[in-house]
């Protein structure tokens, strides 16, 4: 009995095994047309739709493209979580995909592994976009997705507090910063209120802020041609504004905990006199329903820096078509119908997403309407880019965990530069 | 003609033993149960078998000159492995590998207590005992994954946890407050499994062994400890083991609760899904294999060592009292 049963188990692992063996191995993908044809029905793709007016648009397109009609997938809310579907969906070779709302810092990765596929540029207004939110779309000169939104950092700050201490206008340097808070906490008003506070949990937020915090004093990560250079004095002094900011209590200890949503919270209840955020927070705090303690009394400034104004990191999404849909020509024409002039607009006034077109910006309708669109356009303008590498998912690891260690004082900011320097070069060449 | 006609002499007179008649039933329930060992294999047997051979490749990482990443795998062999065991990330391994096992001690070792406790409270007659039972139970119904949101909001540094205690502990930093708000959430979630496991084998001990205990003078303690835990050790330990065999394997409190990339509660199951992320699906199957291979040698020890009974083969040995061997007069299968 015991004989026979060993005997049916060998022969079940051997038939398995050889099951696994023509199954598994290889996986050099077949061939998919990079050409831009094929019509048919969609789908768009993209994170949780916070705002609500993605589905009204799409709704427009398939009244008048019957057969042709989008389907909205909307993936997880968090970043990390929406390209890693995307890459499985691209290592599935699935076309379930079809028009991929890609994060500016993936168009490297996403072109180089041939996850999307390159755009005709003379096809789209690229001329009145703006050059570096069009820069980063694009991967070795070619264009591989046309931007739908941008995001540029801001600094918010609370004018009545300010105007307490005596101050008209907002800092333009990190020691005019420090100036303000300590004059704003000697006010009655003032006490109790944070500092400062910006992204701070190990999240790719917090590389955000350590690439801003980096490039406003005049360092990079990585310079032009994509070679590291993070272990530089400039680098360090960006890094110890941070650090001291922790050390001294001007940055709340509980902003390490801090994502968008948490410092935001921490904003709209009146505990914070500068915070460093997106431009979507504005329409949310100046919300009248009580929600917001902060109503009409903050505004927006650009950043500041160690010198001068500071550099804000670029953030935005894109569009792109995967390789494998069968129906790129359909997904070609969706993408310019959906970053047209007018729907940038749109998206302004609906989900104050910030437009990629210069004339926008330059609208004194719209300036009017939205004040912070001069700091936003100034903003993006001399916004630096994250670093441009293909191998972007480590070496945003490898950052926050340099960031998040000096941060939190388990190292010296030398330290964690060092390292930082090492790994990203060990992941530059394989 | 009355005599009876001899039966034709072509075939033996059918054998009445009962070794035959097992037989014949065993390879009748082989037959039953085959679509169903077919169904386990493939979806039990097929990915372990797949995976290993997946951790024996490697993807090219480079890129090419026209800067497009090489596609395909290459096969390396064991490199996977010992690139895991060496140099940084042989730390990082080490120490995700102390982290599982941390984990997986102190939430068993909590659990047991409060399980215990729970199944003895859930076993007394009184009234909405029903009620009482199915609530219980409703922190082992919500998905871990929920739960962990759930707590990660108790323990947001300006949340619940901070407000009760008058602190204010950043629990999701770095450390071994992190560490804590796991223990604490996962102990609050599968403490009513063990409850109830423990909960059946308290059922099927009978009163009178009480009642004879009490008559005898034995105090509340004294029953629980020499009536009790021997006789509910089987449930017990199938309960633990389980719960032992859950805890190595832990993914989604951690990564969810804390968030990734904190060395503090890093587990090994979340060193795969990193590495599976970025696309690396050689090392992620490796970790995957390695932690595998851990847990069979867990399992393994405990069942040999503890006598877990996983199979129900317990009835056979209980019938016979440990200590003393009695020798065999009845042949197996009669009448005792």
């Amino acid at each position: 009995m015991r004989r026979r049963s060993s005997a049916l188990g060998a022969m079940t692992a051997i038939a398995a095994l050889v099951l696994t063996a023509c199954g598994g191995g290889g996986g050099g993908g077949g061939a998919a047309s990079t050409a831009l044809e094929g019509t048919g029905p969609i789908t768009l793709v993209q994170g949780k739709d916070t705002s609500g007016f993605v589905q009204q648009i799409l709704d427009e397109w398939n009244a008048s493209h019957p057969d042709q009609t989008v389907t909205l997938i909307e993936l997880p809310e968090s970043a990390d979580a929406q390209r890693q579907q995307m890459i499985q969906n691209a290592q599935a070779q699935s076309d379930a995909y079809d028009v991929l709302v890609v994060d500016n810092v993936w168009t490297s990765e996403f072109a180089a592994n041939r996850y999307i596929v390159e755009l005709p540029e003379d096809q789209f207004p690229v001329a009145d976009m703006l050059p570096p939110v069009i820069d980063s779309a694009r991967y070795l000169g070619k264009l591989y997705a046309v931007p739908n939104s941008s995001d540029g950092g801001m600094l918010y700050y609370r004018t009545d507090l300010l105007e307490g201490a005596g101050i008209t206008e907002p800092p333009a340097t990190w020691a005019e910063l420090t100036e303000d808070c300590a004059a704003v906490a000697a006010t009655p008003a003032g006490a109790g209120v944070s500092c400062y506070a910006g992204q701070f949990e190990k999240y790719e937020g917090l590389t955000v802020n350590f690439a801003e915090a980096v490039n406003s004093a005049g360092g990079v990560i990585t310079d032009d041609s994509g070679t590291p250079n993070v272990n530089t004095p400039e680098a360090r002094a960006g890094l110890d504004f941070l650090v001291n900011g922790f050390q001294t209590g001007a940055i709340p200890a509980e902003a390490i905990t801090y994502k968008e949503e948490e410092g935001r919270r921490a904003f709209m209840e009146g505990r914070l006199l500068f915070h460093r955020q997106w431009p979507y927070q504005y329409n949310l705090a100046n919300a009248t329903d009580g929600s917001s303690q902060v109503a009409g009394l903050f505004a927006a400034a650009p950043l500041p820096g160690l010198d001068g104004p500071g550099v804000s990191s670029l953030g935005g999404h894109a569009l792109g078509i995967s390789t494998y849909s069968k129906s790129k020509g359909t997904a070609l024409e969706f993408i310019k119908f959906y970053t047209t002039k007018e729907n940038s607009q749109r998206y302004l006034e609906l989900g104050s997403n910030a437009p990629i077109y210069t004339s926008i910006y330059d609208d004194p309708s719209l300036q009017a309407e939205f004040p912070y669109l001069p700091v936003l356009k100034d903003s993006i303008l001399n916004a630096v880019p994250r670093p441009k590498v293909v191998r972007y998912g480590d070496a945003t690891l490898a950052i926050q965990d340099a960031a998040y260690g000096a941060l939190t004082g388990e190292m010296t900011s030398e330290e964690a530069l060092t390292q930082l320097q090492t790994q990203l070069e060990a992941l530059s060449n394989p | 003609m009355t005599t009876v006609q001899a039966p034709a002499q072509s075939k033996p007179p059918p054998v009445l033993n009962k070794a035959v008649d097992n037989r014949q039933q065993g390879r009748l329930a082989r037959l039953l149960l085959s679509p169903t060992m077919l169904v386990l294999l493939i979806v039990i047997g097929y990915p372990i078998l797949a995976g290993t051979y997946q951790s024996l490749f490697s993807q090219n990482q480079g890129v090419d000159e026209s800067g497009f990443v090489v596609q395909g795998d290459q096969f390396v062999g064991l490199d996977n492995y010992t690139a895991i065991f060496s140099g940084e990330s042989g730390a990082r391994f080490w120490n995700a590998f102390y982290n599982t096992t941390y984990f997986t001690v102190v939430t068993v070792t909590l659990e047991l207590i409060l399980g215990v406790a729970m199944a003895l409270i859930m076993n007394r007659a009184f009234r909405s005992k029903g009620l009482i039972r199915a609530s219980i139970l409703i922190p082992w119904a919500i998905p871990t994954v929920v739960s962990a949101l759930l707590w990660r909001w108790i323990f947001d540094a300006n949340g619940i946890a901070n407000d009760l205690l008058g602190t204010q502990v950043l629990w999701s930093t770095d450390g071994p407050q992190a560490q804590w708000a796991v223990i604490i959430a996962d102990v609050w979630k599968t403490s009513p499994f063990i409850g109830l496991l423990v909960l059946a084998g308290l059922q099927v001990i009978p009163s009178e062994v009480y009642e004879a205990a009490r008559v005898d003078g034995a105090n509340a303690l004294r029953q629980f400890w020499s009536i009790t835990l021997p006789l509910v050790k089987p449930a017990l330990l199938v309960a633990v083991l389980f719960r032992i065999l859950d805890g190595l394997r832990m993914f989604d409190l951690p990564f969810v609760l804390v968030g990734q990339g904190k060395p503090s509660v890093e587990t090994v199951s979340i060193l795969a899904f990193l590495e599976n992320s970025n696309v690396r699906y050689g090392p992620a199957a490796a970790y995957a294999v390695i932690l595998f291979i851990y847990i069979v040698i867990v399992a393994y020890a405990f069942v040999r060592l503890l006598g877990a009974d996983v199979m129900g083969d317990a009835k056979q040995k209980m019938s016979r009292p440990a200590g003393r061997r009695r020798l065999r007069t009845v042949a197996k299968g009669d009448m005792p």
